[in-house]
């Protein structure tokens, strides 16, 4: 045939690769965009604080030594009571996945503490656990247990039942099975579980620190909140945005490490 | 140590998967059944390992396992069920480390079998580095480790191509000359059964009855591809099985 036409590509397409530096591009634009627009007057005062003013707070932060003295008791109180939290649900969860008496019992009971608030508890753990310390690890374990839970029975249930079906066909022990099948084999749920939980506990850091706290990113952020002090709340939410964005880094690398045997 | 299935009757609620099944496993032997899909060839498999419980008859052991036996009833499954956390050696070491064997006891059985089954280079490789091939090759490993008295093979080759399928044929082949080993191998391929098999049992399609047993009577080693006495066998088994295959493949699933 002499009218040779070359064939037209039409595939490739809905595969998302990895952009490098896209993210801070928007980042940059959307700040710089801001700042221009504060300057500029078409953005009021009242609307959105100029970025370099949060930034000048920020600067200010660090320079009185103010922003740590926020920072450590926060990060504590999210570490204690995250890990409480995270432990007891890792746990909980085990068992769920692993007995279905527990099943049975636990999983509408966690159904039912999922959705409360946790901020409307806070006056009763004022009086459970004191204004001190103990009410805020209450309440950031708390909103960290009931996600983990679900997580992790979630990956308890996604073990491949022929692996477990394995073990018990070479007669390993029962425990063997749990210890070398079923939890290597739902850390992968449990790891991404994790990233949900820090991220509440974090959301919940601002909601503890409502109450008897002087210091603390959440107390900086409420003070500045109620006085319409907007540079100084914008400040704080970055400090909480910052510590999401490590936190879940964090995970990332631990997923990297623990999980180098996933394709 | 023998194994026999004796009247062994199972359902699935109100569904017969398998009628009054009864076979002889004699130790050194490896016993091909075949029939159509769904007729309860890997049920009954699982049956024969204790995996699930039949609901009529038994299964019985006769004799003693040999000596240095970890787990009698081994098997090896069809996706070969590897930790993907675990490298090869760790794969087989698994299966040892409950039986409170010395370090050194165990390390030795473990070369060996990697040895045996042409691993040795590949021990720290984690499974998904694997071919399929190599990954079955380390579940026989596996297997073999724990010197099993009685092999259950569910379609073993079944996830592979047709030329791997072919090596690893000759592999069990070399095996089972090196070291006989009792089997039971589940396969819906009549060549893999024709190859491997000292006798076929050939199951009808659901409830799954025992058709009849077929001696194959060439040593396994001597057995080739296109040899014109395993067609004659191999053309014996389609006709036996062909319309039942044909009823089965028209049946619905669900009812």
């Amino acid at each position: 045939m002499s009218d040779a036409r070359p064939v037209t590509f039409r595939g490739g397409g809905f595969r998302p690769t990895a952009r490098r530096g896209t993210g801070i591009v928007v980042f940059v634009l959307l700040i710089a965009v801001i700042e221009w627009g504060t300057r500029a007057g078409w953005i009021s005062n009242l609307t959105l604080p100029r970025p370099s003013d949060v930034a000048r707070t920020f600067v200010d932060l660090w320079n009185t030594g103010l922003l740590f003295q926020h920072l450590v008791p926060s990060l504590t109180r999210l570490v204690v009571g995250g890990a409480m939290g995270i432990t007891a649900g890792i746990l909980v969860g085990v068992m769920i996945g692993l007995f279905s008496y527990a099943r049975a019992g636990l999983v509408p009971l966690v159904a039912a503490i999922f959705p409360i608030p946790k901020i409307a508890l806070l006056p009763l753990f004022v009086i459970w656990f004191g204004i001190d310390e103990g009410s805020k690890y209450a309440l950031i374990a708390l909103g960290t247990f009931t996600p983990t839970v679900v997580a992790t029975y979630g990956a308890v249930d996604n073990v491949d039942r022929t692996l477990i079906r394995m073990g018990q066909s070479f007669g390993l022990s029962w425990m063997s099975i749990v210890r070398k099948i079923v939890l290597p084999g739902s850390l992968p749920g449990i790891l991404s579980g994790m990233r949900v939980s820090v991220a509440i506990g974090i959301i919940l850091l601002v909601a503890a620190e409502m109450l008897g706290a002087e210091y603390g990113v959440g107390a900086y952020i409420l003070q500045a909140g109620a006085l319409y002090d907007l540079e100084r709340l914008f400040a704080g939410v970055v400090i909480l945005s910052v510590l999401g964005v490590l936190t879940s880094w964090m995970i990332g690398q631990a997923e990297k490490r623990l999980l180098r045997w996933r394709s | 140590m023998d194994l026999r299935a004796q009247n062994i009757t199972h359902c699935y609620g109100d569904m017969v998967v398998l009628d009054d099944v009864s076979l002889e496993i004699p130790a050194g032997e490896i016993l091909c059944i075949i029939g159509p899909s769904g007729c309860g060839k890997s049920t009954l498999l699982r049956l024969l390992g204790g995996l699930e419980q039949p609901s009529d008859g038994q299964v019985l052991q006769l004799g003693a396992p040999p000596h240095g036996c970890l787990n009698p009833l081994t098997y090896v499954f069809q996706d070969f069920a590897l930790l993907p956390w675990r490298t090869v050696e760790g794969n087989v070491s698994l299966v040892l480390e409950d039986h409170g064997l010395e370090r050194h006891a165990a390390d030795a059985i473990i070369d060996d079998v990697l040895t045996r089954t042409k691993l040795y280079d590949f021990k720290a490789a984690l499974p998904r580095q694997l071919s399929g091939g190599m990954k079955q090759r380390v579940a026989i490993a596996r297997a073999l480790a724990v010197n099993p008295a009685v092999m259950l093979l569910d379609e073993p080759l079944s996830a592979l191509d047709a030329q791997t399928r072919e090596l690893l044929m000759d592999d069990l082949i070399a095996l089972w000359t090196r070291q006989p080993f009792t089997g039971v191998y589940v396969t819906h391929n009549l060549a893999e059964a024709v190859r491997l098999g000292h006798r076929i049992a050939v199951l009808s399609r659901r409830p799954g009855r025992v058709r009849d047993v077929i001696k194959v009577p060439f040593a396994l080693g001597d057995r080739r591809a296109g040899l014109p006495e395993m067609d004659a066998i191999q053309t014996r088994l389609w006709e036996m099985m062909r319309d039942e295959a044909l009823a089965a493949d028209q049946e619905l699933a669900d009812v």
